[in-house]
C-alpha cells in the first residue's frame, strides 16, 4: 500500500511537472491544424535560424569531441601539474550560468576586451557573429565527452594498451586499436549530450548573436513579436530533435553498460 | 578559462569600489536575491521528490518502468526557450488548465523545478542501486518501522549523493535563464532574475553592471563546484573506512 502511494507520488509529479507541458507544445503547435505548422517552419527566417543553428553544432562537436578524448585521457592516463585543477574545472561549464559565459566572451572580443584589437585590426568579426556562437556553444557543451570517457577508461584499466605497447604498437595504433574500440559507445553517448546541448543552447547564445538567429533565438524573436505559430512550429521541431536524442540514450545505454 | 578570467577583470575596471556600487545597485540587489531563494526553493522540493522518484525507480516494479526512467531526462534534452514557451502557454491566461502564474515569481519556480528535476534523481539513484537491501531487512527483522528503516538506513547512504544533487540543481537554477526569460515577464524588482538582468545590462551597454552580476554568479559557481568536490570526497572516504 505504501509502495503504491510512493509510485503514485513520483508518477503524479513527473506527469504534472515534465509530460504536461511536452503534451502542450504538440497541442499548440497543431492547434489550428497541420497547414499553419508547415507554413510557419518553412519561411525563410526559419530556415536560416535552423542553418545556423546545425552549422554552428556541426562545428562545435567535432571540436569538443576531439577535446574531451584527449582531456579525458590526460585526466585518467598521464600526471602532470594542475591535473587536480583540470579535473575540477572540466565540470565548470555545467555549474556557470550561460549568461555568464557569454557576457566573458562579449568582454573578451568586444570593444576594450583583450582580443578585441588583433581580430578587429584584421578584420574579422568575431562578437556579433558567427565565430563568438560557435565559441559560445563549445563552451558550454565542453565536459559532456570527457565526463562520460573518464569512467569508462578508468573501468577498463591499462593492460591491453600495455601490452599492445609491449608487442611494439606505437602510441597512434595502441589509441586507434585498443583504447578507441573500448570507449566507443562512452564517446558516442558523449556525442549525443553535446549535440543535445548545442543545439538547445540559449543563454550564452542570447548575449553574443547580435543580428544572427539559431533557432531557439528564434523561438523569442517570433513570441515578443506575436508570432505564435512561429514560435511553436520552431518549438515542436526542437522538441522532436530532444525526442530523438532522449531515445538514441536509451538505445545506447545498455550497450555503455556492457563496455 | 581565459574568458572567464576577463569578466573578473572587466568587473574590476573602476576597481573596487566601482565593482561594489554596480553589485549593490538595488535593481542587481534585487535580482540576485530573487535567483537565490527560489533556486534553493526548487532545488528543495525537487530533493524531496527527486529523492522518491529515485526509490520508486530502483526498488519499485511497475509496467512502463524503464519509460519513466527515460523520460527523466527530457529537461536536459528540451532545449529551455522551449520550456519556457510551454511553461508559458500553460500558465498564460489562455491555459488550458486554468492556472495563471504567468509573469509571477511561481512562474519562474515553476520553470526552475522543471529544469532542475534531474539532478537528484540521477545522483541518488546510482547510490540506491549499489545499497543492499541486507541492512534494510535486519533492522526491519528487529522490529524498526519502515519510518526508522528510511531515517536510520537508507537516508544517511544516500545523503552525499541528495546534497551534491542539490547543489548541482541550485547551481543551474541560478543562472538559468531560457527558460525563465519568457514566463518571467522581467518585470525588475519584482521578477527579474539575476541572468536576466546581466542580459539587459548587456543589452543597453552597461558593461560594468553586467561584468560585476556575471562574477557574483561565477563566485557561486566556483562555490558549488567546491561543495559538489567536497562531498563526492566524504562520501569515498566514507566507502573506504
Amino acid at each position: 500500500m505504501r509502495r503504491l502511494g510512493l509510485r503514485g507520488v513520483a508518477l503524479g509529479y513527473l506527469a504534472v511537472v515534465l509530460l504536461g507541458p511536452l503534451a502542450m507544445i504538440f497541442w499548440k503547435t497543431f492547434e489550428h491544424g497541420f497547414g499553419p505548422f508547415w507554413d510557419s517552419v518553412t519561411t525563410p527566417e526559419t530556415l536560416t535560424a535552423f542553418k545556423n543553428t546545425l552549422l554552428i553544432t556541426s562545428i562545435a562537436v567535432p571540436l569538443n569531441t576531439v577535446f574531451g578524448i584527449v582531456c579525458a585521457l590526460a585526466i585518467v592516463r598521464r600526471r602532470f601539474p594542475g591535473k587536480g585543477l583540470v579535473n575540477a574545472f572540466i565540470d565548470l561549464p555545467l555549474a556557470v550560468s550561460p549568461v555568464v559565459v557569454g557576457v566573458s566572451l562579449f568582454l573578451l572580443y568586444g570593444r576594450g576586451g583583450w582580443f578585441y584589437g588583433p581580430f578587429a585590426d584584421n578584420g574579422i568579426e568575431i562578437l556579433f557573429a558567427l565565430p563568438a556562437m560557435v565559441i559560445a556553444t563549445m563552451f558550454v557543451s565542453l565536459p559532456f565527452v570527457a565526463r562520460e570517457v573518464v569512467p569508462t577508461l578508468r573501468e577498463i584499466g591499462e593492460d591491453q594498451e600495455q601490452a599492445a605497447h609491449t608487442l611494439g604498437a606505437s602510441g597512434w595504433q595502441t589509441f586507434w586499436r585498443i583504447t578507441l574500440p573500448s570507449i566507443r559507445w562512452a564517446v558516442i553517448y558523449g556525442v549525443v549530450l553535446t549535440t543535445a546541448r548545442c543545439l538547445g543552447e540559449y543563454g550564452a547564445v542570447a548575449v553574443v548573436h547580435g543580428y544572427k538567429m539559431t533557432a531557439t533565438l528564434q523561438v523569442q524573436d517570433y513570441y515578443e513579436n506575436f508570432n505564435q505559430s512561429g514560435a511553436y512550429g520552431v518549438s515542436l521541431m526542437l522538441a522532436v530533435m530532444a525526442v530523438i536524442v532522449l531515445v538514441t540514450m536509451i538505445l545506447i545505454k545498455p550497450r555503455e553498460v556492457q563496455g | 578559462m581565459l574568458p572567464l578570467a576577463a569578466v573578473v577583470a572587466a568587473s574590476g575596471e573602476d576597481g573596487w569600489s566601482g565593482f561594489w556600487s554596480a553589485v549593490s545597485n538595488p535593481e542587481a540587489v534585487a535580482a540576485l536575491k530573487l535567483s537565490v531563494v527560489v533556486a534553493i526553493l526548487a532545488a528543495l522540493v525537487n530533493a524531496v521528490f527527486g529523492t522518491i522518484t529515485a526509490w520508486v525507480l530502483v526498488r519499485d516494479r511497475f509496467p512502463g518502468r524503464s519509460v519513466v526512467n527515460s523520460v527523466i531526462d527530457l529537461p536536459f534534452a528540451l532545449p529551455t526557450i522551449v520550456a519556457g514557451l510551454v511553461l508559458l502557454a500553460l500558465y498564460s491566461p489562455s491555459s488550458p488548465i486554468g492556472v495563471h502564474l504567468a509573469f509571477t515569481r511561481w512562474a519562474i519556480f515553476m520553470a526552475l523545478l522543471f529544469v532542475t528535476l534531474p539532478f537528484v534523481v540521477r545522483t541518488v539513484q546510482p547510490v540506491l542501486l549499489e545499497l543492499e537491501t541486507e541492512m534494510e531487512e535486519a533492522a526491519r527483522s528487529l522490529g524498526a518501522s519502515e519510518l526508522t528503516v528510511f531515517r536510520r538506513i537508507v537516508l544517511p547512504n544516500i545523503m552525499p549523493g541528495i546534497l551534491s544533487g542539490i547543489a548541482l540543481a541550485f547551481a543551474r537554477a541560478v543562472g538559468e535563464i531560457g527558460s525563465v526569460v519568457l514566463i518571467s515577464g522581467n518585470n525588475p524588482f519584482h521578477t527579474e532574475v539575476a541572468s536576466v538582468y546581466v542580459l539587459n545590462q548587456v543589452h543597453s551597454g552597461q558593461r560594468a553592471a553586467a561584468a560585476a552580476v556575471a562574477v557574483v554568479l561565477l563566485a557561486i559557481s566556483f562555490g558549488i563546484l567546491l561543495i559538489v568536490g567536497g562531498v563526492r570526497r566524504l562520501a569515498t572516504r566514507h566507502e573506504y573506512a
